[in-house]
């Protein structure tokens, strides 16, 4: 078995695209929940096992014909629900850094897969923090674009007005380029209608004068001594290339991850209903209609039946008010504070996470922990601003990332940032 | 914190979602249960009358019809099809 079977980043191998294009120096591994025609396409679950689409995202449409070569479909969290790839049907994916760890969630296998060189880039799904988290676990670079600047036709729904497609890859540049290809107006996709910028040609230019906020509610006591640490260097470093650091204060992010969970739990209730085992996936046995449904629906993960049971509860009738009305109010007014604050400041800075990776099995023995840690990276998708983690150094021999955050559709100016950051390391 | 939530409940909301757990399972959710949406009472203290703005518009396409997914490629990862239809469980 070689050093990339035990990571089990790829799930399925394949050989698709790579004619000619930008992108036909690149290999691309693609997170197992976008569609792949003729691929099996699973979520990392078993209620998927042998589902072949029957055809492309256009996120993938679009990396074959720029000629890329898409060689296998990464690892991931039943359904993306998870912070490090252990939830998944086909098995725990490792850290390559270090294989005792995660490498982070749910997009571990895309992660890991850049770190690794299994690929040189890849495109992960990013609902709550999954290509950030696991970019700063592995130490890649991993963007989460604004909601609605990337297609979702073909990206198999788990909570529809969070989720988004990001590019993964080993350096700013190589995001920018693939962002280039994936991003841009899609009509099979209602949201999708803003038109993209020309990210990679723009990654070199100087960013004289930047203005950085950090807020305080995302250094409180959660986040460790050693990644705590490594921000500071990070924030210095940015200094040293001409930023200015200003710390603020947005109240609202204290409920953004409860909003995140109220929210996505409901999306996913709904969106999950469609595996039912009659049109793809095993059937169920049972006697009648709910029965075989449930019992197709009993190979789902403890995980993802304990999120599709909360959504549904948390919307029932009597608890919608309490729960799904409160979280969509708290989402407002965590947009309002990055409007506020990106109104001032030109980007919001923080660790991606508050730790560095788990050892493989510490979370599965703590949902609750494992949830608390995506409180830096949540409130960015109630917001749909975009966000991208970059490489900060080690702490303890583990890789630590910085999360820049901009404005709606600010890509051009955050890669720019981020590639500042980069190349002062 | 109250017990809010017992297994009976649980099963309940499995029900509704339409997914079999064991009696076993369900115990195991309970604390669980409790303790997410003992969470989310973090929310209780949310303003209810937070204005959320309106940015987002209809995107339309004139009504003509096009062509979508063809029906053999629609069926081909469903367990059983019969004539053209997916073959589901007797709706009793």
């Amino acid at each position: 078995m070689s050093v990339n079977d035990e990571i089990n980043a790829l799930v399925t191998r394949c050989d698709v695209g790579g004619g000619e294009g930008e992108l036909d120096d690149l290999t691309v591994g693609v997170k197992d929940n976008i569609s792949t025609e003729g691929v099996e396409t699973t979520c990392g679950s078993a209620v998927l096992e042998g589902y072949e689409p029957p055809y492309d995202a256009t996120v993938v449409e679009r990396l074959k014909d720029a000629g890329a070569r898409i060689v296998g479909k990464t690892n991931m969290d039943e359904f993306g629900m998870g912070t490090t790839t252990e939830t998944s049907a086909h098995g725990a994916t490792r850290n390559p850094v270090d294989t005792d760890h995660v490498p982070g969630g749910s997009s571990g296998g895309s992660a890991a897969a850049v770190a690794s060189g299994d690929v040189d880039a890849a495109l992960g799904t990013d609902t709550g923090g999954s290509v950030r988290c696991p970019a700063a676990f592995c130490g890649v670079v991993g963007l989460k674009p604004t909601y609605g600047l990337v297609s979702r036709y073909g990206l198999i729904a788990y909570a529809n007005s969070l989720e988004t497609v990001g590019p993964m890859a080993r350096d700013v540049e190589t995001t920018a380029r693939v962002l280039d290809i994936i991003a841009g107006p899609d009509e099979r996709d209602g949201t999708c209608n803003h038109g993209a910028d020309d990210y990679a040609a723009a990654v070199e230019e100087p960013t004289a004068d930047v203005t950085i906020a950090v807020p305080e509610e995302l250094l409180g006591e959660a986040v460790e001594d050693g990644v705590r640490a490594k921000f500071e260097n990070a924030l210095e470093t940015l200094r040293d290339e001409g930023a200015t650091v200003q710390e603020v204060s947005m109240p609202s992010l204290e409920k953004a991850l409860a909003a995140y969970y109220v929210i996505a739990m409901g999306e996913a209730s709904s969106n999950l209903a469609r595996f039912d085992g009659v049109r793809y996936g095993p059937g169920g046995d049972g006697d009648g209609w709910n029965e075989a449904f449930a019992d197709a629906r009993a190979s789902f993960g403890d995980e993802v039946k304990r999120r599709v049971m909360l959504g549904t509860y948390a919307l029932s009738e009597g608890y919608y008010g309490d729960y799904y009305d409160k979280a969509q109010n708290a989402r407002a007014l965590v947009r309002r504070d990055f409007e506020g604050v990106l109104d001032e400041a030109d980007v919001v800075a923080s660790p991606t996470m508050p730790l560095t990776p788990f050892e493989i099995g510490e979370a599965l023995e703590a949902p609750m922990q494992m949830s608390l840690a995506d409180a830096t990276t949540t409130p960015v998708n109630l917001a749909g601003v975009p966000s991208i983690s970059v490489p900060a150094g080690r702490a303890d021999g583990l890789p630590v990332g910085l999360q820049l955050t901009a404005g709606r559709f600010e890509e051009t100016k955050l890669l720019r940032v981020a590639r500042a950051f980069e190349r002062a390391q | 914190m109250d017990e809010g939530i017992d297994a009976e409940d649980v099963k309940d909301a499995s029900e509704l979602a339409r997914v079999t757990v064991t009696d076993e399972e369900a115990e195991e959710f309970v604390e669980e249960f409790n303790d997410v949406l003992g969470y989310f009472e973090t929310l209780d203290d949310v303003p209810d009358d937070v204005e959320s703005e309106g940015d987002l518009e209809n995107v339309m396409r004139a009504d003509e019809p096009e062509p979508s997914l063809p029906q053999d490629e629609a069926l081909e990862n469903a367990d059983e099809t019969e004539d053209g239809y997916f073959v589901g469980p007797t709706v009793s």
